[in-house]
């Protein structure tokens, strides 16, 4: 129960920071981002959060974007498993734990789809395409759900 | 050696042919050697699983070729562990023998229908072939020169440290376990050199397949995420690293959750905490990272640092504050052990009971590892000389390996690969600093041929003195051979070493003890299976048997015979019930072995031969283990004389010659001897005149050296009375004792 509460704490509390980055919901990094130019005195946590959002929307390429909604959509149904597991109890520990071990883990694959096609990371990449870097997302996620159904009984 | 292929004619595109041509050779010659040296023991004796351990696996997998593997995956023994039972399926890791089930099925389908025992006793060569081979490719992961990977395995392939886990008929985990140990960290590099998702995906699947083979995965899932820290640590952390790091995580937690072994112990106990606590850190940095690159600002960039500690040393308090309130399981005894060396022998004394739970002495390291052990830390010195991602690897394995193998003896394998690895790349650097024959183009060079080392600017015709750069090193012929010759001395006196080691020390079945008589003929004293097979033949289908646990595998294996437990000891209280049965007298013994059915007890007796290894040396374990469970009954001192001597002879205590175990080991003992001439050739203690009387059970079997001696239990009196009654009623004694009490029935029987 709360072993998995702390996995909760570890684990998917930054895909909630990023998907507020990315979508118009922007919960943590606002406030983050406030607080640190607050500290610099310049601008208010709004002013930053509309020019993170401007620059996101408009440098990020499409295909990236669709990445980001996926990855956003995970982050809600990993959240509202977790809620549910909260309120009603974790009796079948494999299910829960299948389910919610499925969206981190899509999360985590989708992410690193997302660095590997990154423009930016070029340089860190050189040996991986894209085409390389879906065809393993795939290969990755086909070995992940074949795990979930597997544990999920 | 293999530095030869450098040679100048072997350059170009043919030049590379030949390499991959002698490459290849080299590696099946080494994958050769690797299994023909293991053959020692099956070749001397015969073609059997040697410890106690690989007889249950035997039994299993012999389960699982017989019965398919959905039977095997729900099998219930009812056969160990007698009024319990054990639930196989779900308590051991099926790794082993799937793999050795796969291989007999494969060979059946291929129209070569090998028994089953030859391809138990033969995986571990096989798998140490493997290993070989994949030390090499880790290898050259670290090393960029060629040679090191074969050096490697070559190492890796008769080092006596791994040898002597894996020699043909030692069926156990670690037969396979370290090749995909090794197969399982060359994927890792591999992955994180590149970051590529695909293997860190193949990584997570041979870690899975290393959970479901072997308990020191939890070494993996430590190391790994060790290092991972290590390198976010030292500011290195890249897209790379996230990307390979959680890609592994994710599938490799879900896949080590498949085995139900294992089940919920990645999420819920203490050992599998540091990878989920990395992580979770990784995520936090990747996501600071990713704003930072979208925001330029430094004190932005400072504060998030505090942010990425702040949530760091939440989550590290949140964790400690779970462990401490008990939602995640503590360390197990056998784990924490390992950390507090005193802690085992204090608490759980059938931890510390195991010979190879012991610290390491030094000898133990030059034995096992003979050349390769000084060469070590130069090699970790060389990893420290150019520190990429995967150097950081090999230096966080040796540390953390190399206080593992001092604190436990059995440990020195996983110290093993690393060793290897670590040598070779030293030894190839000096091979190929020593080996080139090139010397520098300079106008020197003709008169650095004939002088002696480290010649520096001679004076030539032509330019400048000033000019010209001095060249500095050693590039005599002389020098250069030297240096080479004493490392190929080396490296031959290492296979001289491994081969003897493998030879003297590591290749005797403990089945059938081997003696040499004195004209050189060998003589084979077979006791333990002329035991077994008599238990086999001569009594009931359903026998259960009593013995110590250390027995328990081969009789359910050899005599094929229940027993009440086995070197499974999962559960203490019946351990100690047997250790109680057994220390105690036979009053109280023989209660307890009627309530728990038992037909025979078998005793190991070493006395007439010199064997060691038998139950009155390990008596004392068995009192203790008995005392944690019940400190009031028996107790460890009474079974020692005034002086604090444990004796054997006409000084015992009372305790000690009324216990069932004394009793057994030496009833009738006298008889072999002339009269007052009884000798214990163990404990080198004369026996008194008059030996031990049994009343509640009686010899049914001794084997030929007396090393096995089987009694059986008495069935109930006819006529009701107690059988120290009845049976002092039969010689004759006159005057009648006053009814014993019973013993105390402390035992819950489920």
């Amino acid at each position: 129960m709360a072993a998995k509460r702390n996995a909760r704490d570890v684990t998917p509390s930054p895909p909630v920071n990023k998907s507020g980055s990315s979508t118009p919901t922007t919960p943590a990094p606002a406030v983050k981002s406030a607080t640190s130019k607050s500290k610099d005195g310049n601008l208010s946590a709004q002013e930053v959060a509309v020019a993170m959002w401007d620059n996101y929307t408009k440098a990020t390429p499409q295909r990236t974007k669709l990445i980001d909604v996926f990855m956003a959509f995970l982050v809600v149904v990993g959240v509202l498993q977790f809620v549910y597991c909260v309120i009603v109890g974790n009796y079948p520990f494999n299910a829960f734990l299948s389910g919610f071990s499925a969206t981190v883990g899509q999360f985590v694959l989708t992410a690193s789809l997302r660095i590997q096609t990154n423009a930016a990371n070029k340089a860190e990449f050189e040996s991986i395409s894209p085409e390389r870097a879906f065809a393993d997302y795939v290969f990755g996620s086909l070995i992940l759900h074949f795990f979930c159904v597997n544990f999920i009984n | 050696m293999t530095v030869a292929t450098e040679n100048s004619y072997l350059k170009g595109a043919k030049g590379r042919n030949t390499r991959g041509l002698l490459r290849l050779v080299i590696l099946c010659t080494i994958a050769a050697a690797a299994v023909s040296s293991r053959l020692f023991s099956v070749i001397r004796f015969e073609s059997i699983i040697h410890e106690f351990d690989p007889w249950f696996n035997f039994r299993a997998t012999k389960y699982l070729v017989a019965n398919g593997f959905y039977d095997f995956w729900d099998w219930f023994d009812d056969r160990t562990w007698h009024p319990l039972g054990r639930v196989t399926g779900g308590t051991l890791y099926p790794g082993l023998m799937v793999t050795s089930g796969a291989i007999y099925h494969a060979l059946k389908a291929l129209t070569l229908p090998v028994d089953i025992r030859n391809i138990c006793v033969l995986l571990a060569p096989a798998f140490s072939g493997l290993t070989a081979f994949a030390t090499y490719l880790f290898t050259n992961e670290m090393s960029t020169t060629p040679s090191a990977g074969l050096l490697a395995a070559i190492f890796m392939g008769i080092a006596p440290g791994y040898i002597s886990r894996s020699v043909a008929g030692s069926y156990d985990n670690e037969a396979i376990a370290i090749f995909l140990l090794v197969f399982t960290f060359y994927l890792w590099i591999k992955a994180i050199k590149l970051g590529s998702a695909f293997w860190g995906a193949l990584c997570a699947l041979f870690y899975g397949y290393m959970v479901s083979a072997w308990g020191g995965y939890v070494f993996i899932t430590n190391l790994i995420p060790l290092h991972v820290f290590v390198l976010v640590c030292m500011g290195r952390f890249s897209s790379r690293v996230y990307v390979s790091y959680c890609t592994w995580y994710a599938l490799g937690t879900l896949a080590s959750m498949q085995i139900p072994f294992v089940g919920f112990l990645p999420i819920r106990s203490s050992e599998h905490m540091s990878a989920l606590g990395v992580f979770g850190l990784l995520q936090l940095i990747g996501f600071v990272e990713f704003v930072r690159s979208g925001v330029p600002s430094k004190q932005f960039q400072t504060l998030l640092r505090g942010f990425v500690a702040l949530v760091f040393s939440i989550a590290l308090g949140g964790l400690v504050l779970l462990t401490v309130s008990g939602v995640i399981a503590p360390w197990t005894g056998r784990f924490y052990s390992l950390w507090d060396t005193g802690y085992a022998k204090i608490h759980i004394p059938i931890i510390a009971s195991v010979s190879e739970h012991q610290p390491t002495a030094w000898p133990a390291f030059f034995f096992d590892l003979n050349l390769l052990i000084w060469l070590f830390p130069a090699g970790v010195y060389l990893c420290f000389l150019k520190l990429s991602d995967e150097q950081v690897f090999v230096v966080v394995y040796s540390i953390l390996a190399s206080y593992f193998s001092g604190v436990m003896v059995r440990l020195m394998l996983t110290l093993t690969p690393i060793v290897c690895v670590t040598a070779a790349m030293v030894l190839s650097t000096i091979l190929e600093t020593y080996l080139s024959m090139k010397s520098p183009k300079s106008d020197a060079e003709s008169v650095a041929i004939e002088a002696a080392a480290s010649k520096k600017n001679v004076p030539t015709k032509g330019g400048l003195r000033s000019m010209r750069n001095p060249v500095v090193g050693i590039y005599t012929i002389v020098s250069k051979s030297t240096v080479v010759g004493a490392m190929t001395l080396y490296l031959l006196v290492f296979v001289l070493h491994c081969t003897w080691v493998t030879s003297n020390a590591y290749s005797s079945p403990s089945v059938v003890l081997a003696s040499k008589l004195p004209d050189g003929s060998q003589h084979i004293i077979d006791d333990y299976r002329e035991a077994y097979q008599w238990l086999r033949q001569n009594t009931k289908e359903d026998a259960k048997i009593m013995s110590w646990w250390d027995y328990g595998y081969q009789i359910g294996g050899m005599a094929d015979r229940p027993t009440l437990v086995d070197n499974n000891t999962w559960n203490n209280t019946h351990i100690a019930t047997v250790g109680k049965a057994m220390s105690s007298s036979e009053e109280v013994s023989y209660p307890i072995m009627r309530q728990h059915e038992v037909d025979y007890v078998l005793v190991v007796f070493g006395g007439l031969l010199g064997y060691s290894g038998d139950d009155i040396n390990k008596f004392l374990w068995m009192v203790r283990i008995a005392e944690g469970i019940w400190p009031e009954e028996v107790k460890e001192r009474d079974f020692f004389t005034p002086r604090g001597e444990y004796k054997v002879d006409h000084e015992a205590t009372d305790t000690m010659k009324n216990s069932l175990m004394y009793k057994m080991s030496y009833y009738n003992y006298n008889g072999l001897f002339p009269p007052g001439q009884a000798q214990d050739r163990v404990r080198g203690a004369k026996l008194p005149d008059v030996g031990p009387v049994l009343n509640s059970i009686e010899e049914a079997y001794t084997s030929e050296n007396w090393i096995i001696r089987i009694y059986k239990v008495k069935d109930l009196d006819n006529v009701g009375r107690e059988h120290g009654a009845a049976a002092s009623f039969e010689r004759g004694n006159k005057k009648k004792k006053a009814a014993k009490k019973r013993g105390p029935k402390v035992l819950r029987v489920e």
